[in-house]
């Protein structure tokens, strides 16, 4: 009997193992790009287009990583795409002032129909397993890879630079005020665009963890609104990188959730828990509502020669 | 000249973006565009399958141009015309023995009401919290898509509960067929008929004055004490309404019946037809036609070219990226002109 009880505790203890491993695991991605776009609302700049980026980085990651064998250079492939789409975004949004909603709506689009076609073109059909090298893990049980070293380098690094150097506090002002980052002598173009390319990175970055560690190949539509979920998350965060990478890891659980209910046979119908992330992520957008903690210039252009 | 300069570069520019599209995927251009064109105007079917694709696009890109004129970018089309299909196919398993033409009536007026009040929760968290109506109504497609994958498997399944899909309606309450070789319906004429109605009333009416008002300049109104955020938070419920309406079209017109294909992502590909449309009433019918058509041509590309039907999302893309920026260089212009 006491062997029994022993071994159910094993058991209690491998779940919860599994659990954290696969909220690790899940939540490197949102953490990844959670970074980014916190800098980026920071500066006032709300990307939406940070989901297209996310799938463009994981179809380049994936495709780079297939011709060439080695995942390193899908992953450096999927930065340069995303920061490709970031100068694409940056040139409208900044140089134009496109309304920032449509320039992402339209880099979605474009992601979305590029990256289906391209696969289509290469591996001749949708759906199509094509398996490729990933990235290293270690740890046994926990399956933790580097990239999620390298996730929280990116989270602390964002800290430091927003709350610790002259251009994180040029960077925010950005937000509340580009008139009087301008005054002070920065451009407040320019400190948008670096954020933009930042983010654009970090985004392609988080897409190609997706084909590249956290399964092992490319899907239409892989991403499945996990961008949007992370600008959800940032909400919650506070616009602040260690606070988005917790609400990050908070709605990854959701998704944990996902494997956990097909493998439990659960009562519940299981696309209940399909919807739980961004249900999640909906209350959690109610909780913090509107705020007050949101950068005043949130979504707003800025010209240079406004008189 | 800045708007004949617009009309003459909007269709020019429209065909350039899929030859481009086309060299960079690496497909035979002509030869692609050809095939194109031929799925889309060819014959008789294809002139056909190119008004019935663009009939939900028009509904869908009339809804958004309400809430987008507004001030509300509601990117939620998707979630609400799946929700308004799944209240239609409800009323139909409540009350299937009601007369067909009534039926088809009730069907529609449900769907218009189902994603009215889906885009009800966003209107709600907006004007209660706050909540930016972008994201909300994103994050609401993904719920909409997992209620349609539950429904089908779940309450609305067919009597054998074999395919995951809700029952077929039968003939008499789906629309008149106008030809009867094609999928050309009756539908055709509600979306026309909705165009016209909200160009009017928009252009007309002091209700739609108001809602111009609050999107041009909501502190305008705010002196002309309007309350922006309620006029908002109609809009959208009115805009999902409309994308209900486009869903409940084309379960009485085309598909009969619902699964998780029911919609190809008309909601997204509206918003492409919305803003090249101008976020005009009537603007949206060119547009809705022109991505209509390439919808229906592309799946002739899919069939007997190299190409797939996904390159569409990509021209669109494109399209939206391009004609942003066209749109704010004339406007620049147009201020430049006549400075005020």
């Amino acid at each position: 009997m006491g062997a029994q009880a022993q071994g159910e505790g094993a058991t209690n203890m491998t779940e919860a193992i599994g659990i954290v491993a696969a909220m690790l695991s899940l939540g490197t991605p949102l953490v990844i790009a959670g970074t980014g776009e916190a800098v980026l609302e920071r500066t006032g700049v709300l990307n939406i287009g940070i989901e297209g980026m996310m799938l463009a980085g994981a179809f380049a990651g994936f495709f780079v990583c297939h011709a060439t064998g080695n995942p390193w250079f899908g992953i450096g492939a999927a930065v340069g795409t995303g920061i490709l789409l970031a100068m694409v975004s940056s040139i409208l949004v900044l140089g134009y002032a496109v309304d920032q909603v449509v320039v992402g709506t339209g880099i979605n689009l474009f992601s979305l129909g590029a990256t289906g076609s391209l696969f289509v073109a290469q591996f001749g059909e949708t759906g199509r397993l094509v398996s490729v090298q990933t990235v290293p893990k270690v740890g046994g049980v926990w399956a933790l890879n580097p990239l999620m070293l390298i996730a929280v380098c990116l989270v602390l690094g964002a800290w430091f630079i927003l709350k610790k150097t002259n251009w994180g506090l040029a960077a925010r002002a950005t937000g509340e005020s580009p008139e009087a980052t301008s005054a002070a002598g920065f451009s407040p173009i320019r400190i948008r665009t670096q954020a933009f390319l930042f983010a654009g990175a970090t985004a392609g970055l988080a897409g190609s963890y997706l084909s590249l560690a956290q399964t092992n190949s490319f899907a239409e539509n892989m991403t499945a609104g996990r961008g949007f979920v992370v600008i959800a998350a940032v909400t919650f965060g506070r616009w602040m990188p260690v606070g988005a990478s917790f609400a990050c890891l908070f709605i990854a659980l959701a998704y944990g959730m996902q494997f956990f209910s097909k493998a439990k046979d659960l009562p519940v119908p299981y696309q209940l828990f399909d919807a739980l992330p961004y249900m999640l992520a909906l209350a959690v957008l109610w909780g913090v509502g509107g705020g007050s903690a949101a950068p005043a210039k949130l979504g707003i252009p800025y010209r240079r020669n406004q008189e | 000249m800045t708007r004949l300069a617009l009309w003459i570069a909007v269709p020019l520019g429209l065909i350039a973006i899929i030859a481009v599209l086309l060299a960079l995927f690496g497909l035979p251009v002509a030869e692609s565009m050809e095939l194109i064109f031929q799925g889309a105007f060819g014959d008789k079917f294809g002139i056909h399958r190119t008004i019935v694709k663009s009939t939900p696009l028009v509904l869908v890109a009339l809804g958004l141009v309400i809430a987008w004129r507004a001030g509300v970018f509601n990117i939620g089309g998707e979630g609400q015309l799946i929700t308004g299909s799944i209240c239609g196919a409800t009323l139909f398993q409540l009350a299937p023995n009601l007369p067909g033409p009534l039926l088809n009536l009730l069907i529609l007026a449900s769907c218009a009401l189902g994603g009215s009040l889906f885009a009800g929760i966003a209107a709600w968290m907006y004007a209660k919290r706050g909540v930016n109506v972008v994201l909300s109504t994103i994050l609401l497609n993904f719920v909409a898509l997992s209620l349609l994958s539950f429904v089908v498997r779940g309450p609305l399944q067919e009597p054998t509960r074999s395919i995951p899909q809700t029952a077929t309606l039968p003939n008499e309450v789906m629309f008149m067929r106008l030809d009867a070789q094609s999928d050309l319906h009756a539908g055709v004429f509600v979306a026309l008929f909705a165009c016209t109605i909200v160009w009017i009333w928009l252009s007309f009416a002091p209700s739609g004055f108001k809602l111009r008002l609050v999107g041009s300049n909501p502190n305008a109104a705010r002196s002309a004490r309007i309350n922006p955020t309620r006029v908002q938070a109609r809009a959208l419920l009115l805009s999902g309404a409309l994308c209900g309406l486009a869903g409940g079209v084309e379960f009485v017109g085309v598909s009969g019946y619902l699964s998780d294909g029911f919609s190809p992502g008309w909601g997204f590909l509206a918003i492409p037809v919305a803003l090249i449309g101008g976020l005009h009433p009537i603007g949206v019918l060119p547009a809705g036609l022109y991505f209509g058509a390439l919808v229906a041509g592309s799946k002739n590309l899919e069939a007997f070219g190299k190409g797939s039907s996904a390159l569409v999302f990509a021209m669109q893309g494109v399209g939206v990226l391009a004609f942003a920026a066209l749109y704010e260089w004339a406007r620049r212009r147009r201020e430049r002109v006549q400075p005020t």
